[in-house]
């Protein structure tokens, strides 16, 4: 079942994500193990991932749209709706928490004006409670997309936001 | 960009690139790099195990297997192809060591790499990034590519008739991932959920074939072993712990950071001397001593040698080497709460009393802290924990059954103060406090 | 494999090596509870309520995964395992609705039976519980989520039973949810094994759910009306305004020859039973031409009259009788009979779905070598030729992939259509469709010419295997099953079986419902004892075929049709006006085509509501229980039975009833008294008579025992619902010499029929035409 090879000639990706597609599938033993890396790369470039890449990935590994969801909703990563331009998770776990983690998320909330899995009017930023990124020695931690912030005051945190913003306004 | 730290006591081995540019290949080259792989190829299997086993190298993932018996495991005969897995999804909250690794030194991975894959006779290796280190799996993906135009990867390695390949993969966001079977899942594109055991993964592993999979620390500790020599890497650390270990000091602390210490080094010491002491001088409350899932340790409690060996006997264990020190001012209640809550988000869902005991402990917890407890809700905390605890499908219910078990126990009275509609004594006082600091 | 012996709770037992400490502890009577384990799916280890304490390993391990071993040692009631048990049971009910009193499954819940006996009752948990509405996946299956206590077993019986995969698991932890493979419904085969096998209420029927309590029904196990692989279903009925009503369908006690196994048409499809067109009266053609309602009385008295004058004065041979492929053997064996003792005539038959003819004249002088349906599920190799078991046998395309999942058999499919049961088979060789007869010459080695390299690989692969099951489809008919058994025979230990369509399909050849075939494919012109039990009108000459009669009727040469349970004019196609001088009678539960054309129309019971027996098309003889009930219905039994009384034959030559228990019911004082009466009471309980009527079935069961070739059976086994292997053909082979067999023609004609489709009943199964329906809305909406 998980043998067949479709391409189709259309993609609904870039060509430089489909050609990586392309090569991805024959990197592993068996074409499935390219499925998360696919599904996260898809997300990378339309924002999340769609009803239209779920089956295009799922046609180009050879198995059912449905094995793909069952797959791509148990990572927290992944997700089937938009969020921000920056999607800015702030750690709130133990090493984090304990060094203001909570009060860090407390303080976006209010500055961007949006709640967890929220995003703002304008759809520059939206905000994400998570669970701990692997920062823990340099708490309090955010990461904005894949960009890790770390050692946080409410402060830093506001330039680092401004920055986006910055960039957003370019 | 995460700072680094440094401390007299420290003997830095796996630390030892840190800062110094390695993720440049000729760098690396330039600081003793590949050579424990050269000589392995030149050398062969049995070698390379006799050393492992010498270096009394133990897994750095938490469970603390020595790594050269679990290689030992693997069948020299296979018809199935074996693989070498890297446990890179480094998600037990208060560890950041192997962030580290493959922001500093991904080369010492990659050869570590080499070097399981030469000691079982694998082809193939896969190297695992959590996904929330796709800045690293960038780092990773080009050091790969370096090696493999260096020819140290690909066919006829260091120019042997060795064929060797590595892939670097990336997940997605799943704590329990981090599980070794669950990890395999995962890589073959499925949901994380763990595998029945037996067969264990020496025997059929990933594919189906036998794979070893080791912790990314331990990976990369691997060619240093090989470069000192088993024998005077097991010198370093205490009895039946080989070697040094990366400890990531969080919390309420003056110098957090990661430092690496011999195995069996005083707690007390690491925190008070290393560490600098408790921030702002303020009294030591309780230490959690190897990652989240780790019982938490009273001030008297800590006098103690960080091997597996020596905190397993003071009830707890010494786990990812996460080491996170609460001061006066937490609420455990709280800490408890956001503890459970953390299980209750990575919980796989497969078996009942994890999906089911996580998720209630997080309810109960979470009104219970909020003020809204009642007298059963203490006893029916450590009754769901204590009926988790070793009934789970896998290890993650234990970890969340564990922690929680030692909070109440330990810290019962503050659950009492919690009751009747008290507000939080404790919480209130972390609350006033100017925290970001 | 070696017996290996273990200790559990003290008790020694013994079981093969490999086999899971589960499975061994409960044949050994020791229960293990589990959701999530289940017999022939994959392991889970998920509900974590099988746990036992083996000695040695410091955790519980759970006994579904547990291989037994030598001198293991386990127990499995301790103070600990209770508690661990109670403790799984309280973190499901913290979640799970307590709302067992609305719910379907509430009295058949594996939960609430596990609660009752683990005691987890009480529960300390004050916070809310997780809710979600209900959802509507399709016509038939509707999922409530916060009933589900996730076991998977749904998920694996679609996926790994039904190759379907219909259903997944979504999300994590908490949130983790079973998901239908349409994001809010059902792309599938709607057979309802999800629904069956939730041991909680989580899955529910369309047909079934809110109507009724488990406890308010009767059950009876009888056999589907529809297809011919028989299966067991255990009808549930509640009494209502004029019967009994079939209010489910479902074989959840795995007796049986399915397992537990249904089709979407053993489900759901008995509701033909209670269509708004179904027949209570009788029906005579009025001076106006009209159908107009009648009494029993008028109908049989004025049949019988019209075909006795026809008997007497045109002779036996001027009336045609065209039988069902749904009539159980007793009926189907009276059928012909009163045809030809009664009427005179050899005019019989029936569509015909396989050439069971040819089948048997193959296979005469063989012992052994037709294959039971049980025999599919265990043989090691099955050569596939013709048919699509998804769509025309699920039961048997079920079990070929149990046996390919568990014994790894080899599965060689040849095939003019990419069906999908190729997706298990070890080679597939697609052929055309015109090619079939010529492909088994060449197998057989009887064709000179080359058939390809795929074809002569396949020849090379068979020829190596040692216990061959061959299994084909109608597309073999006449010469080429021959061949074909003639090379099945060339290898070793070969078995055979035919795929007929419809329940009684075989039944009715084995009974001689055919022109040239007495009962037991004993030919006419060499009745043997038929000739004396048939008497003297019974006629030398064959007859007429069913294409012949309907020819014959067109031409004025049929002055009467007697059709039991057929639809000859919308399945033959025949014109209105080819019938209009002939006296047709017609037995049906509906107003079909050709009842439109009768003079006289007789409403009949079906299947569910009569009692007797059944063959399925491998020949597996299986008992018919009366499950439900109708009034204003006769079962064709009755009916024939009166319209001979009134046409004035004896009846007791005709059913040789009242030579079993006697009217003397036993002594009337004693230790023996009443011996007799409970016997009585027990046929009664089963829905027999005691042989004392002329409708009693079981006195023509005596019949076709004593005369029908190779209806060997255990009366014992047979009535306590087991299906019992008769052979038409292995028995008497003097018998079976076919006269002039190039002259014979088959006259099989497919029904074609696919899962959502039953004849003439599936038009009027409400559940059968929506799932139907839906689908094909389905389709449309997709191709647009």
């Amino acid at each position: 079942m998980t043998t067949e090879a479709p391409m189709e000639a259309q993609t609904i990706f870039s060509p430089e994500l489909a050609a990586r597609f392309d090569k991805l599938v024959t990197l592993y033993p068996v074409r499935r193990s390219a499925l998360i890396p696919m599904l996260l790369y898809a997300q990378d470039e339309q924002g999340y991932v769609t009803d239209a890449a779920i089956r295009e990935i799922a046609q180009r590994i050879g198995i059912t749209p449905l094995d793909v969801r069952n797959v791509l909703s148990y990572y927290s990563l992944l997700r089937t709706k938009p969020v921000g331009k920056y999607h800015v998770q702030v750690c709130t776990n133990i090493s984090c928490m304990l060094r203001g983690g909570q009060k860090l998320f407390e303080h976006c909330k209010q500055r961007l004006g949006v709640g967890h899995k929220e995003t703002t009017p304008d759809g520059i930023f939206s905000l994400e409670e998570v669970e701990c990124i692997g920062a823990c020695s340099w708490a309090p931690a955010v990461q904005v997309n894949y960009d890790f912030h770390d050692n946080l005051t409410a402060d830093a945190m506001d330039a680092v936001l401004d920055q986006y913003r910055k960039q957003a306004e370019k | 960009m995460p700072t680094l730290v440094s401390h007299p006591e420290e003997v830095k081995i796996v630390s030892s690139r840190f800062g110094k540019g390695a993720t440049d290949i000729e760098r690396y080259l330039e600081l003793d790099g590949y050579q424990a792989a050269r000589t392995a190829v030149e050398k062969g299997a049995d070698w390379i195990i006799t050393e492992m086993k010498a270096s009394g190298l133990r897994g750095r993932g938490g469970a603390g297997f020595p790594t050269g018996m679990k290689w030992s495991f693997v069948p020299k005969q296979s018809e199935k192809p074996k693989y070498v897995l890297v446990n890179g999804d480094e998600s037990e909250p208060g560890t950041c060591k192997d962030h580290l690794i493959f922001l500093h030194d991904p080369h010492t991975v990659i050869e570590g790499t080499i070097i399981a894959g030469l000691a079982i006779g694998a082809k193939m290796g896969f190297i695992y990034l959590r996904g929330e280190y796709r800045y690293l799996l960038t780092i990773m993906e080009k050091a790969i590519a370096d090696a493999y135009a260096k020819g140290f990867l690909g066919k006829g390695i260091f120019g042997s008739q060795v064929n060797f390949d590595i892939v670097s993969h990336t997940g997605a966001g799943a704590y329990e991932v981090g599980e070794e079977s669950a990890l395999m899942e995962s890589l073959e594109g499925k949901r994380g959920i763990p595998r029945i055991k037996p067969p264990f993964p020496a025997v059929v592993g990933l594919y189906g074939g036998p794979t070893v999979i080791n912790n990314a620390e331990t990976i990369a500790t691997v060619p240093h072993v090989l470069r000192m020599g088993g024998e005077a890497y097991a010198k370093i650390g205490s009895e039946r712990n080989g070697g040094t270990r990366l400890f990531c000091l969080s919390g309420h602390i003056e110098r957090p950071g990661v430092y690496e210490l011999p195995m069996g080094y005083n707690l007390k010491k690491m925190i008070y001397e290393i560490g600098g002491g408790i921030r702002g001088g303020r009294q030591l409350k309780a230490v959690v001593p190897g990652g989240s899932s780790t019982p938490v340790l009273l001030p008297n409690e800590i006098d103690i040698g960080m091997d597996f060996d020596q905190v397993g006997k003071a009830g707890s264990m010494l786990g990812s080497g996460g080491v996170v020190v609460l001061d006066e001012t937490v609420c455990m209640v709280e800490f408890a709460l956001r503890t459970i809550k953390f299980y209750q988000h990575e919980s796989c869902g497969w078996c009942i009393p994890c999906r089911e005991g996580t998720d209630w402990l997080k309810k109960t917890l979470t009104r219970f802290h909020a003020g809204a407890g009642v007298a059963k809700d203490i006893d029916n905390i450590r009754y769901l924990a204590e009926n988790m605890l070793g009934r789970t499908f896998c290890p993650l219910g234990d970890a969340a059954a564990m922690p929680t078990i030692a909070f109440v126990k330990k810290f019962r009275q503050e659950f009492e103060d919690h009751l009747n509609g008290k507000p939080c004594a404790y919480a209130k006082q972390t609350i006033q406090e100017p925290v970001l600091v | 494999m070696a017996d290996v012996t273990l200790t559990v709770d003290g008790k020694k037992i013994t079981a093969p090596a490999g086999t899971l400490l589960i499975d061994a502890c409960r044949k050994a009577g020791i229960e293990i509870p589990a959701f999530c384990y289940y017999p022939g799916l994959s392991l889970q280890a998920a509900c974590r309520m099988c746990v036992v304490r083996i000695e040695k390993i410091p955790k519980l391990q759970t006994a579904c995964t547990t291989p037994v071993a030598e001198g293991m040692i386990v127990a499995t009631d301790t103070d600990e395992i209770k508690q661990s048990r109670k403790a799984m049971l309280q973190l499901v009910l913290a979640n799970h609705p307590l709302d067992c009193p609305v719910c379907d499954a509430g009295g058949e819940c594996e939960l609430q039976d596990m609660t009752f006996k683990y005691g987890a009752a009480d529960s300390n948990f004050v916070d809310v519980k997780n809710h979600r509405e209900e959802q509507q996946w399709s016509p038939v299956v509707y999922f409530d989520r916060p009933r589900c206590i996730l076991c998977y077993r749904c998920v694996r019986v679609c996926g790994e039973g039904m190759d379907v995969w219909a259903l997944g698991v979504q999300n994590r932890g908490v949130s983790s949810v079973i998901a239908p493979n349409g994001g809010d419904h059902l792309d599938c085969e709607e057979c309802g094994m999800c629904i069956d096998i939730c041991p909680v209420g989580a899955l529910t029927s369309g047909t079934y759910r809110y109507k009724t309590r488990p406890w308010e029904m009767t059950h009876v196990g009888t056999i589907c009306t529809h297809c011919g692989d028989g299966c067991k279903t255990t009808l549930g009925m509640r009494s209502s305004g004029d019967g009994m009503e079939i209010i489910r369908g479902d074989n959840r006690d795995k007796s049986g020859i399915n397992g537990d196994f249904l089709c979407v048409k053993g489900r759901y499809a008995f509701d033909f039973a209670n269509h708004k067109d179904r027949l209570t009266q009788p029906l005579l053609r009025n001076a106006e031409g009209k159908l107009t309602p009648t009494s029993w009385e008028d109908a049989l008295a004025f049949a019988a009259q019209r075909l006795r004058k026809i008997r007497d004065t045109r002779g036996g041979e001027q009336i045609g009788i065209i039988g069902s492929n749904r009539t159980t053997n007793e009926e189907s064996y009276l059928l012909q009979k009163f045809a030809r003792s009664v009427l005179g005539t050899n005019n019989i038959d029936h569509h015909r779905t396989a050439d069971y003819v040819s089948f048997a004249k193959a296979l005469a002088g063989q012992e052994q070598r037709a294959a039971s349906l049980r025999e599919t599920e265990t043989a090691p190799a099955i050569l596939l030729i013709g048919n699509d078991p998804t769509e025309q046998h699920p039961m048997l395309a079920w079990n070929l992939r149990a046996n390919v999942r568990h014994n790894r058999a080899r599965i060689y499919i040849v095939n003019h259509q990419e069906i999908k049961l190729r997706r298990q088979a070890t080679s597939f060789l697609k052929i055309s469709a015109d090619t079939y007869s010529t492909c088994t010459r060449f197998l057989a080695g009887e064709e000179n010419s080359a058939f390809g390299a795929e074809a002569t690989a396949l020849r090379e692969a068979l020829s190596k295997e040692p216990n061959l099951l061959i299994v084909f489809g109608a597309e073999l008919h006449g010469s080429a099953i021959e061949s074909l058994v003639r090379y099945g025979l060339s290898l070793p230990d070969t078995k055979f079986a035919c795929l007929g369509d419809y329940v009684n399909s075989r039944g009715a050849a084995d009974m001689g419902m055919y022109p040239d075939m007495l009962p037991g494919y004993v030919p006419v012109q060499q009745p043997g004892a038929f000739a004396t039990e048939y008497g003297e009108r019974f006629p030398a000459a064959p007859g007429l075929d069913l294409p012949s009669m309907l020819d014959a009727a067109a031409r004025g040469n049929l002055a009467a049709l007697y059709v039991v349970g057929s639809n000859p004019v919308h399945r033959y196609g025949v014109a209105a006006a080819s019938l209009k001088n002939t006296f047709l009678i017609v037995q049906d539960m509906f107003l079909t085509e050709t009842a439109l054309l009768a003079d006289v129309v007789l409403p009949i019971a079906n299947l569910y509501e009569k009692a007797g027996t059944v063959t399925n098309t491998y020949g597996d003889l299986q008992f018919v229980k009366k499950a439900a009930d109708r009034s204003g219905v006769r079962t064709d039994l009755e009916l024939i039975v009166r319209l001979a009384d009134k046409m004035g034959a004896d009846v007791h030559s005709l059913v040789p009833f009242g030579q079993g228990t006697r009217a003397d019911m036993g002594q009337s004082r004693g230790a023996q008294s009443g011996e007799a009466d409970r016997h009585a009471v027990w046929l009664a309980a089963q829905n027999l008579e005691p042989k004392l009527s002329p409708f009693d079935p079981s006195a023509l069961l005596d019949e076709i025992q004593r005369l029908v070739p190779g209806y060997h059976f255990s009366r014992l086994e047979l009535f306590s619902g087991n299906d019992q292997h008769v052979q038409a053909t292995a028995h008497n082979t003097g018998l079976v010499q076919i006269v002039n067999p190039a002259e014979r023609r088959d006259g099989v004609l497919p029904s074609e029929d696919t899962l959502f489709t039953s004849g003439t009943l599936g038009h009027y199964s409400g559940k059968l035409t929506e799932i139907h329906d839906s689908r094909n809305k389905e389709i449309l909406v997709a191709a647009d």
